[in-house]
């Protein structure tokens, strides 16, 4: 299957690539990770360097791209002109309380896209 | 992270724990202090948390997640006040302190002590009890949907704070 990880520099993203590279592992997928320009503060580039890294230690064959803009649109746009079958994203910060909250990324793709989502738990 | 609005003034004294009262189902309730000490009666209490009753994922389902979350909420820097109703658990409220020294609210009761003012008086008490410990900011979210709850939150002094995502928040000023 051809994936499309979307993540800016937070933990659910990196905890959603660690499941993502274990299933590619696994599935055999084509996986592309787009490093995101998030409202968090995290450099794009420091980002994609720590996903890298991260890719070779697993070992896993993966694209890295960093992607600049509007983060929603562009991956929603990258995932239908390029033919992927699923876009996956962190399932959301956890507040002090333990509550969810999803990001204006997660809310933007998953009304806007046209391909299968999976928020990564 | 922005910063969130808070509203400029703050809002007038609320009752301190504990507290008695009668609830609209004619049950003798009482709202007091929690903390460590509660800890294996309100792991029965969110054992039998009805799960359609959760939000944003809280309170989890299962007794570990359960318990694991408790430690955290029942950690020392936290303020909790508890409802019960012949010595059982019925509600819990909470504040939570955030990276900024600001609190993050919650309140919880079980769905057969619902809609008999219990969680008016819960939050009620909580932030009196928040006033008594120097508490000034708090803030909660919300769903969207969930307009009675909002109303409620109103009424007691939140004002909206963010309205641009999936969940509302709004903030109070205690003092």
């Amino acid at each position: 299957m051809k994936i499309l990880l979307g993540m800016g520099g937070r933990d659910d993203g990196f905890e959603a690539l660690e499941a993502t590279l274990e299933r590619a592992r696994e599935a055999g997928d084509n996986l592309t990770v787009a490093v995101l320009e998030t409202s968090s503060e995290d450099d794009v580039d420091a980002v994609a360097a720590a996903v890298r890294e991260r890719i070779a230690e697993n070992g896993v064959d993966a694209t890295v791209r960093t992607v600049r803009g509007h983060p929603g649109s562009e991956l929603a746009s990258i995932a239908e002109d390029e033919g992927f079958d699923r876009i996956v994203l962190g399932g959301g910060q956890r507040s002090p309380l333990g509550k969810i909250n999803l990001g204006e990324v997660a809310e933007f793709v998953l009304l806007n896209a046209d391909v299968t989502v999976t928020l990564v738990r | 992270m922005t910063d969130r609005v808070y509203p400029d003034e703050p809002v007038g004294a609320f009752p301190r724990p504990p507290l008695s009262f009668t609830d609209g189902e004619g049950r003798a309730v009482e709202v007091r202090e929690s903390g460590r000490e509660d800890y294996e009666a309100l792991v029965g209490m969110y054992e039998a948390f009805d799960p359609a009753d959760r939000a944003q994922g809280i309170p989890p389902v299962a007794e570990s997640a359960i318990r694991e979350w408790l430690d955290n909420l029942l950690a020392m820097e936290s303020l909790n006040v508890v409802a019960t109703n012949e010595g059982e658990p019925v509600g819990h409220a909470i504040l939570v302190p955030d990276d900024q020294g600001e609190y993050e609210l919650a309140v919880f009761v079980l769905h057969e002590y619902q809609n008999a003012g219990i969680g008016t008086e819960l939050l009620e008490t909580l932030l009196g009890y928040g006033q008594e410990r120097g508490v000034e900011k708090v803030w909660l979210s919300v769903e969207r949907w969930n307009e009675p709850a909002i109303a409620l939150y109103r009424k007691l002094g939140f004002e909206t704070s963010d309205a641009e995502s999936f969940e509302l928040e709004m903030t109070i000023r205690l003092g």
